[in-house]
């Protein structure tokens, strides 16, 4: 479905949109205080920006660091091409007889998993890590607010890019995660642990995504959640309309990347922002959001230029170059929209325009043309 | 051909010149600073109020009172302790009974726990954390993940300034629990010793 049309129902619910606005003024507050007063916060994001991109330049090596560490503390690593690959494998690691809890991250939601959160009595339990330590095996758990006490039979779940290369590099992580997104000066709780576990990590269309160097840097993400705080169209939409990826800025750049621009979620995703920047503001990780979009736009047109039959902003766009290719034609075509434009307006204002422009009309008003054209008030001046 | 082979494959071939390589960490953000100890202990304390974690700075000797009263007031009358907590921490308490974990308490025993007082690997000022690392009077991790109240001890000497000191300090093999403030499930306290 397209972005626009998934968005109709979110936008017609206003106290669910006033229950956004706040909640997203409140982590702006936590994050402006947290990031704020902290000394050499541009130098961090600067170190952040480097270490993950660092990590994806040289990916395939930390990705054998990491298995070659795990596999030395007695793990196990396993490979998954998608997400149904990546069931089959958790399926068949855990124990029949006891139920697996789940500490869920945007991976355990991206492979459809669920389950209850662990307790005391969990004796096998599925993890989304935060982050994987290549030089030493190191799974890091940050998102549960509780800790983790990883009982019996652990599997971590984990894309590709999660990999970080060295323990150093979590002193850089661990704050600008903690800073940008949740707006504290550390999460509530993180749990480390080195050896024994089984890790599955996870493509699922990333190394398309490591493929394109226009793109790729999207993988540098580091899961804050920041640019949704700050995005004026999530603030209004929520995360459905982003459709089943990851919602917010990063979702919009990255579901076209994985799933292309040919679908209607896919084509209209780069759409879904007004290129205001806020995120690429408050990305720990300097990810350049708004340019990403720019990039995406052009590829979604040039998918189009191949259709058998132009879309319809395509036959107006070259209607536009042929008219106001020529100065003469330009003029007449202006003066011939103008009027019509006038008899349309009530009160100064377009409420609605005819036929296929009816549709930028949906969320607008359009003033109506004044009675003479600057280029005709300007010419009897002189 | 495996999918891990695939996978690799297709990482290595993102980038056609090999390894994409080249970029240098700028390493220039702070990762310790010129501050009395003083301030250091007083940020920690400060941090730790923002979290709304209660903190109480005492002498050794005023150690074993405080901690009286913190879990007094806390209503903890059960309450699990690592097998090598100091014994002059907790003093024969009237109406506090310390579960020790030895041997391990079952689940059902520690559910039962009205909290936990362990001490730590090291804290961190400029967070408001204490780091676990289950080393000497820490005990094992479910210890301080089921009590809801959670009582921790830190001496002066064990508060680094910045998350990089930290860092550079513990040991990646051990298992961390760095807990910075309270959760949804549990309180915090901390109690720091000046003089050791
Ligand atoms: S892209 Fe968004 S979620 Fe990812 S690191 Fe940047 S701000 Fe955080």
């Amino acid at each position: 479905m397209r972005f626009s049309d998934a968005a109709r129902p979110e936008l017609g619910d206003p106290a669910a949109r006033r229950g956004r606005r706040r909640a997203a003024a409140e982590a702006r507050g936590r994050r402006a205080d947290a990031v704020g007063g902290f000394p050499g916060w541009e130098a961090l994001r600067e170190a952040g920006a480097a270490i993950r991109e660092r990590t994806l330049r040289e990916l395939g090596t930390h990705l054998e660091t990491l298995e070659a560490a795990v596999e030395e503390e007695g793990g196990h690593v396993h490979w998954a091409r998608d997400a149904a690959e990546a069931r089959r494998i958790i399926d068949s690691l855990l124990p029949d007889d006891v139920p697996a809890a789940l500490v869920r991250s945007d991976v355990t939601d991206e492979i459809g998993l669920d389950g209850a959160e662990p307790g005391p009595h969990s004796k096998a339990a599925v993890v989304g890590a935060g982050f994987l330590v290549a030089e030493t095996g190191t799974l890091v758990v940050a998102e549960r607010g509780d800790g983790l006490s990883f009982p019996g039979t652990l599997v971590a779940v984990a894309g590709i890019e999660d990999v970080v290369p060295g323990w150093t590099d979590l002193e850089v992580l661990l704050q600008l995660v903690s800073r940008a997104g949740a707006g504290v000066p550390m999460r509530p709780a993180i749990s480390t642990r080195t050896g024994d576990f089984a890790l599955v990590l996870l493509d699922n269309g990333r190394t398309t995504v490591l493929a394109d160097p226009d793109g790729r840097a999207a993988l540098r993400c580091v899961h804050c959640s920041a640019c949704s705080d700050v995005c004026p169209v999530f603030q209004r939409t929520g995360p459905r309309p982003y459709g089943p990826g990851r919602a917010g800025p990063i979702g919009a750049v990255l579901t076209p990347q994985v799933r292309g621009v040919e679908a209607p979620l896919g084509a209209s995703l780069p759409f879904a922002s007004t290129l205001c920047g806020a995120c690429a503001d408050v990305c720990p990780v300097k990810i350049d959001i708004p340019a990403m979009l720019v990039h995406l736009r052009g590829r979604v047109v040039d998918a189009r230029r191949g259709r058998p039959v132009p879309p319809p902003e395509m036959l107006l766009m070259r209607g536009l170059a042929w008219s106001m290719g020529d100065e003469r034609r330009y003029e007449h075509t202006l003066v011939r929209r103008a009027r019509w434009a006038r008899l349309l307006a009530r009160d100064g204002r377009i409420r609605r325009l005819p036929g296929l422009f009816g549709k930028w009309t949906d969320a607008r008003d359009l003033p109506a043309p004044p009675r003479q054209s600057f280029r005709a008030w300007w010419r009897r001046r002189r | 051909m495996t999918a891990r082979e695939e996978i690799l494959g297709r990482v290595r071939g993102a980038f056609p010149g090999g390894d994409g390589g080249g970029v240098t960490v700028p390493r220039g953000y702070r990762r310790r600073a010129p501050v009395p100890r003083g301030d250091v202990i007083a940020l920690f304390g400060e941090r730790l109020a923002d979290r709304r974690a209660a903190v109480r700075h005492v002498a050794l000797d005023e150690l074993a009172v405080a901690m009286a009263a913190m879990l007094w007031a806390r209503e903890a009358k059960r309450v699990a302790v690592p097998a090598d907590l100091p014994r002059a921490w907790l003093p024969g308490l009237d109406g506090v009974r310390p579960l020790t974990d030895d041997p391990p308490l079952d689940p059902a025993a520690l559910a039962e726990a009205d909290g936990v007082v362990t001490g730590c690997a090291l804290a961190i000022a400029e967070t408001g954390t204490v780091v676990l690392d289950g080393g000497r009077a820490q005990g094992r991790r479910e210890l301080t993940l089921v009590p809801r109240h959670h009582l921790c001890v830190v001496h002066a000497d064990q508060i680094v300034h910045t998350v990089p000191e930290a860092v550079g300090r513990l040991d990646p093999y051990l298992p961390l629990s760095w807990i910075s403030g309270p959760s949804a499930g549990r309180t915090l306290e901390i109690l720091v010793v000046e003089d050791w």
